[in-house]
């Protein structure tokens, strides 16, 4: 598997192949005018192993209101997924406007990184 | 034990099939004839690319006869695929049948294994096993048992209909059993069928009333099964059948009860979009021809209360009966043909769409009722708010279907009738605005996509492809959040009506029915054929045949073509004098036997009796599935051809121990 796809199962558990593109959650999803690209073509992104996906918005713009996530068709939760990319880029990327270098990045929780991130850097 | 079959002398024949690569390439199956070649019983192996092919079969009928075998074992497939095909191989060259055992090195091992190694190892194993078991089985004849020469047809929907004339029109008496007033089901609720457009009611009614007059057919409507008993050509049923209230004999479909009927209640067959009174009928070319009350819905029989109906200056010919009661029928019948059809999936459970809550926001078949020129608004498109004509309507693809959290498969009909329904409305408002909001247009079946392109050519129908998240009503208009995933931009779009194409799944009354028949329901609750290639219209129960919606969703045509199909094997089998039933049934040590009943608990066919304090087998309705022999504390019963001393021997081929 590569190893993008392999980092967003191993962080999401969802597995982005089961995503059959039907748009769903783009369709309600309320802050799509900020996004670069919607949520499924962000699936697509990761589902064809293509890392711009870490140099886009969308993953940034998702407010976690799982809406995606609850109305997905194929059960997929679409907002893990976003997370994951959140994660990937912060804990991978070192791409982070915080000052994180105080403290064991590796220990911390999921939630406490991206929660920080998500109120420093945008 | 070995010595003793020796002395028998079994010349034993084994067949190793390819199957293409499926076998070969993971069992190496020269080895496999090396291997079995060396056991004392085993005088000729081979190998084959396909063996159930006719050459294939030709090198067993031909090894038995030169070499004289005396029992064939052939490692290829699963036996539910080709073991009848392989005893009839060993028929034609006059060996018993049930001298063929059948090795599954497919399914059970090449299939599931990725090392050649093993796999082959294993392969010889079930090999051996086989032989061990093929030398001690005996040589049998079918039981042979009588049959009633009548069918049963549940269900009198367009499957059911179809499925009862073919057999009535072959000289076959047929009890055909409506849980409705009436029969014509679903395809009497249509305005037009896709792809010829032709009226549902022009080439319905006229089936409907040949059902009425054939004198073959027995009609029963409101009625229920209340059980089955028995076995294929000896079907015992009861059914229910409720009380109608109204004598068709003498009713004149004059239409005073229902003028004078005080109670109105929701229409079933339009849908809940009109009212209808409690004696009623369904709609005017109903079958049988006559009204009924809806005793639910009815304020009583007493003059005190109402009664109306039954005064005799309004029912001149005293057609209202309030006497009228339940009634049991018995029918025995050889052949049973299972058409319960479908319903569209509750829309409540998709709250997102909130069909329960905004009255212009439609399900599909309440749509055709619209379009109807016999339904609610007289074939004028009116929404049901404010009876006005919508001029923008959508149609949501998908509501329920292909979704994980509703109906994980595809309604099959859904595409192409959503496409009908826009070029009706179309004709019918020609200054419409018409969208479609799908995730993949499956037009699937002959001229479909003719069809589809004649729509989207002559309505200017926008598709857009994404499915829709949210649809509620605000100031009057239907919101429907979308998203158009080919031109990569979220949509906010309002429409007058929005029409929901709602997923197909089965009466829910089929899992009760399923269990009185023993027949097998699958994982989204269809009816479970026994093979979808090589016996598709067929239940695991013998004499058992499916037809229609109940069995996978579908369109009309080919659910007339599955419920001929099933016509066709049901006539297969009351066109025998003789139907044969397998003779690996239990057979019980009368010595042994402690009478102490539990293989009669056990037993799920009914097949045990004790008859003077000792158990009884009742060879044609014991199916030989071996439940009363590993219950019975005697060890006194033993099932033919799969004996203790045969499963004994066959383990200890598996497990290396021979």
């Amino acid at each position: 598997m590569n190893e993008l796809v392999e980092r967003v199962t191993e962080i999401s558990g969802q597995n982005v192949y089961s995503c059959y593109q039907c748009g769903n959650c783009s369709a309600g999803c309320m802050f799509t005018d900020e996004m670069d690209i919607l949520p499924h073509q962000a699936i697509a992104l990761v589902q064809n192993e293509d890392e711009s996906i870490l140099e886009i918005n969308t993953p940034w713009i998702c407010a976690s209101c799982f809406v995606c996530s609850v109305r997905c068709p194929r059960g997929l939760d679409v907002a893990a997924i976003m997370e994951a990319l959140r994660e990937i880029k912060i804990r991978e990327r070192g791409f982070i406007k915080v000052d994180l270098r105080k403290v064991d990045i590796e220990k911390l929780p999921q939630i406490a990184i991206t929660a920080a991130a998500q109120k420093f850097t945008w | 034990m070995e010595s003793s079959l020796t002395k028998k002398k079994e010349k034993i024949g084994v067949f190793v099939c390819h199957c293409g690569r499926n076998i070969a390439a993971t069992v190496d199956a020269k080895r496999v004839v090396e291997e079995i070649l060396k056991h004392t019983a085993v005088v000729h192996a081979e190998d084959y690319d396909y063996v159930c092919s006719d050459p294939g079969q030709e090198l067993i009928e031909t090894a038995i006869k030169e070499k004289r075998l005396t029992g064939v074992v052939v490692a290829a497939c699963s036996p539910s695929l080709h073991e009848t095909t392989f005893r009839e191989t060993v028929k034609r060259a006059n060996l018993n049948i049930y001298k063929c055992e059948i090795a599954n090195i497919r399914e059970q091992d090449s299939w599931v294994h990725e090392d050649k190694e093993k796999a082959t190892e294993k392969a010889i194993k079930l090999t051996k096993s086989a032989v061990e078991k093929v030398i001690r089985n005996e040589a049998l004849s079918p039981v042979k048992v009588g049959l009633y020469k009548k069918a049963l047809v549940i269900g009198g929907g367009i499957a059911g209909i179809r499925a009862a004339l073919d057999i009535a029109d072959a000289g076959f008496p047929v009890v055909l059993v409506e849980k409705k007033p009436t029969i014509g089901g679903r395809m009497a609720q249509l305005a037009e069928t896709f792809p010829t457009l032709d009226c549902a009611s022009c080439i319905l009614t006229p089936l409907m009333s040949a059902v009425a007059h054939h004198p073959n057919i027995k009609l029963l409507t409101l009625s229920e099964i209340m059980d089955v008993e028995g076995y294929v050509g000896n079907f015992h049923v009861r059914i229910k059948k409720h009380p109608r209230y109204v004598e068709p004999d003498k009713c004149n479909l004059c239409n005073e009860c229902v003028d004078i009927c005080p109670v109105a209640v929701p229409s079933e067959f339009d849908e809940g979009l009109s009212l209808r009174k409690a004696i009623y009928i369904p709609f005017p070319q109903a079958v049988p021809s006559s009204y009924l009350i809806d005793i639910d819905a009815c304020l009583g029989t007493s003059p005190l209360i109402c009664g109306k109906c039954a005064e005799p200056e309004v029912c001149g010919p005293e057609a209202v009966n309030f006497d009228d009661q339940e009634e049991i029928i018995e029918e025995d019948v050889g052949v049973i043909i299972v058409a319960t059809g479908y319903e569209l999936y509750n829309p409540t459970n998709l709250g997102e769409y909130g069909a329960d809550v905004y009255p212009d926001i439609i399900t599909s078949l309440q749509f055709e009722r619209l379009l109807s020129p016999s339904g609610p608004t007289e074939g004028i498109p009116k929404r049901p708010s404010d009876e006005k004509i919508p001029k923008k309507i959508a149609f949501i693809h998908c509501a329920g279907s292909r979704d994980e959290r509703h109906q994980p498969y595809c309604s099959h009909i859904c595409c192409t009738y959503s496409a009908k329904h826009a070029l009706i409305f179309k004709e019918l408002v020609p200054d419409a605005e018409i969208h479609s909001f799908y995730i993949d247009i499956r037009a699937v079946g002959k001229n479909y996509e003719d069809f589809i392109r004649r729509v989207q050519e002559e309505t200017g129908i926008h598709y857009t492809r994404g499915k829709v998240s949210r649809i509620y009503e605000q100031n009057g208009k239907v919101k429907i959040f979308g998203v158009d995933t080919l031109l990569d931009k979220r949509i906010e779009l309002e429409v007058d009506m929005a029409v929901l194409a709602l997923a197909m799944v089965p009466s829910p009354a089929i899992q009760d029915l399923a269990s009185k028949m023993r027949i097998q329901i699958d994982g989204n609750n269809f009816l479970q054929e026994l093979h979808p290639k090589l016996h598709p219209v067929e239940s695991a129960t013998s004499g058992i045949f499916l037809a229609g919606a109940a069995q996978s969703p579908k369109d009309i045509q080919d659910t007339v073509a599955q419920a001929s199909a099933s016509a066709s094997k049901a006539l297969g089998i009351l066109t025998q004098e003789k139907i044969s039933h397998i003779p690996t049934v239990a057979t019980v040590d009368e010595d042994h036997c402690s009478g102490c009943n539990l293989c009669i608990s056990i037993c799920p066919y009914g097949a045990i009796k004790l008859v003077d304090e000792i158990a009884h087998v009742e060879e044609v309705l014991c199916e030989g599935c071996g439940a009363c022999v590993s219950t019975c504390p005697s060890g006194a019963i033993d099932l033919r051809n799969h004996t203790d001393e045969q499963v004994g021997v066959m383990l200890k081929a598996l497990a290396g121990e021979i």
